[in-house]
């Protein structure tokens, strides 16, 4: 147990630390490398949109900006302030939607993205993977290839196209689901049977479009992971055995290929989390990514910044959890 | 080089197919510096004139022909693309051969910025990136910031190709006789990691580009400059959809699936090309 201590989590755990810390250090020193000045900016904007502004008011809001951007004191301090309001989860403001906190409207957009995100996740990786390990045990089969040529030919396709492409094909053309949301206008989200199922049918196309993308590359993976295993002693003793197909292809080839690709599941995350978000403007889905949109248009800096950190810190976290989980799957780490 | 071009366009029918894809691709660009029409002007033909033989992709409601805009998009897009994969190559190259071949404790703080640059979701970031520099931002400067985030997993890479060189004979060679590090990194190590880092540069090029289309249709790139994503954030600030005049979406999304396709399956080939193992069995030795 110590062994496991020393050897495995605690190394994970500082690679946790390490993706946080480097990733809200680059947050942090964006900004203020900018050649803009996002104090000056804002109040430039500020006063374009209502004239009736005095002198006083706009120092005054200066002073405000400048202690809300952090932006006060030498680097250092300005560092260290920036670490400890992160710490105290206090992320400011909205400016759009001025006395709102960031955190609370994330929080509100949240679980629309991840109930997306895991879902689609989920599916494309298991699928991905069990076809991949069939293509490889049946090379000759005809639907396999198939399967294998579309997976490959959506995968390089940038997320929001292949979104593009569906809503046209699937809400425009062919008016099967609906157009944009995550519910129809008018209704509250509730826990009831008609809201969960008007919200699966909302969901379908924004997953699809996740599982499109990611499922040639989970395929590939395994694909060439297994394509190894099959030539191995132990797999053909199986076979001269007589065992069934598909317990060869479950307990004696699948089982070891499934590791690595656990990995790049964790690895993958930060580019799937990506394109969730820019996956929801297309669908008009109200998550993070339309939250982002609406941060663009209407200028909302500290939105736009807390989503940037809420997002490296939830991606971060997630791959450590999946680090947690993953001696389950691992004998050599688990008998450590 | 034209015997591995003979090769491939014989024995790899993915190859043959990304040759035609990118040939399109190619007359496209060619045919944007004989375009009878400037890319900056609008209202110059019709407005919402479905495709036909005149306009072969229909025009736009801002009254612009959308093949021949596309022509500069297309080109734009890559040439922005080149630049990203120019510069993450060179960072790529420098981190993955210094952290294979010094090892110790560089090579792994090298490699743990590295994974959190892997890990880290990419987009906000560069979304609060883009909207600070919103005022001044163009393609050559989007094609800049990308190339600073797009080499982590190349780095990786090369990283992993460098530490099993370093076992090799020659670099023990090497340094008995007395060659410095550096040199042995540029003269001996370099030519074998060059032909996976030009496979990656079109892995890395499919990935700026498609980040450019993410980015422009959030409004967060020079919208006057034609791209494949200014295209469709055009598209889309007209309502393409909801007015009827689906083919402003339709073909810049067409000529995207395209570019994106052609390069991935070239990219595929020329990676089992580069693999002596794969390469066998892809021509048949």
């Amino acid at each position: 147990m110590r062994k496991f201590i020393l050897r495995y989590l605690i190394p994970r755990f500082l690679q946790f630390l390490t993706i946080t810390f480097v990733g809200i250090t680059v947050t942090f020193i964006i900004p203020r490398l900018s050649p803009t000045d996002p104090v000056e900016a804002q109040i430039s904007m500020m006063m374009a949109r209502s004239e009736t502004l005095d002198p006083q008011s706009i120092a005054s809001m200066r002073a405000a900006l400048t202690d809300m951007y952090g932006l006060s004191g030498s680097p250092v301090q300005q560092y260290f302030a920036f670490w400890g309001r992160l710490l105290r989860g206090d992320l400011g403001p909205s400016l759009a939607n001025f006395p709102t906190p960031v955190s609370e409207m994330i929080g509100q957009a949240m679980p629309y993205t991840l109930s997306l995100l895991v879902t689609a996740v989920i599916i494309s990786w298991i699928f991905g993977n069990l076809f991949g390990a069939l293509s490889s045990y049946y090379p000759k089969n005809k639907a396999l290839n198939v399967i294998e040529v579309l997976g490959q030919a959506v995968r390089p396709i940038p997320y929001y196209i292949v979104a593009l492409v569906l809503l046209v094909v699937f809400a425009f053309f062919i008016p099967i689901f609906p157009f944009s949301g995550a519910y129809p206008i008018g209704t509250r989200p509730s826990w009831s049977i008609g809201f969960i199922w008007t919200y699966i049918k909302h969901s379908v196309l924004p997953v699809a479009t996740l599982v499109l993308v990611g499922f040639g590359g989970w395929f590939i993976g395994m694909k060439s992971l297994t394509s190894n295993i099959i030539s191995e002693d132990y797999v053909v003793y199986a076979e001269a055995a007589g065992l069934k197909g598909i317990k060869i292809l479950n307990h004696y080839i699948m089982r070891n290929a499934l590791l690595p690709q656990l990995t790049g599941l964790a690895m993958s995350l930060g580019a799937v989390f990506s394109g969730a978000l820019i996956m929801e403007v297309v669908f008009g889905f109200p998550g993070l990514g339309m939250l982002t949109m609406a941060a663009v248009l209407r200028n909302d800096y500290s939105m736009i910044m807390g989503i940037a950190i809420y997002s490296i810190i939830g991606v971060a976290v997630a791959v450590f959890l999946m680090d947690l989980i993953y001696p389950l799957f691992d004998p050599r780490v688990r008998y450590q | 080089m034209f015997r591995v071009l003979r090769d491939l366009l014989r024995y790899d029918g993915r190859f043959r197919f990304a040759f035609i894809l990118l040939a399109a691709v190619v007359v496209m660009v060619l045919l944007s510096f004989v375009s009878p029409d400037d890319p900056n002007k609008t209202f110059v033909v019709a407005m919402d004139a479905p495709p036909s033989l005149e306009h072969l992709f229909g025009t736009s409601s801002r009254g612009q022909d959308i093949f021949w805009w596309l022509t500069f998009a297309v080109r734009n897009s890559l040439i922005m693309g080149v630049i990203t994969a120019a510069i993450s190559r060179v960072i790529a190259i420098i981190v993955g051969l210094t952290a294979g071949y010094q090892g110790g404790w560089l090579d792994r703080v090298l490699m743990s910025v590295n994974d959190s640059f892997v890990i880290m979701p990419l987009l906000p970031i560069l979304i609060l990136l883009g909207f600070l520099l919103r005022d001044m931002m163009n393609l050559f400067l989007l094609g800049v910031v990308l190339g600073f985030f797009g080499w982590p997993y190349d780095a990786r890479l090369i990283r992993s190709q460098v530490l099993s060189l370093k076992e090799r004979s020659f670099t023990r060679t090497a340094v008995y006789s007395g060659t410095n590090g550096f040199w042995i990194t540029i003269n001996e190590h370099l030519p074998f990691v060059l032909p996976i880092v030009f496979a990656t540069t079109i892995n890395n090029l499919l990935w700026s580009i498609g980040m450019e289309v993410t980015l422009s249709v959030m409004g967060l790139s020079d919208l006057t400059t034609p791209s494949i994503g200014t295209a469709l954030f055009w598209a889309n600030q007209h309502g393409a959809l909801v007015a009827g005049v689906w083919w402003w979406i339709a073909a810049p999304a067409l000529v995207a699936i395209i570019l994106f396709l052609g390069l991935y399956l070239f990219f595929a080939s020329i990676n089992e090309y580069i693999d002596p193992r794969t390469r066998l069995r892809l021509i048949g030795g």
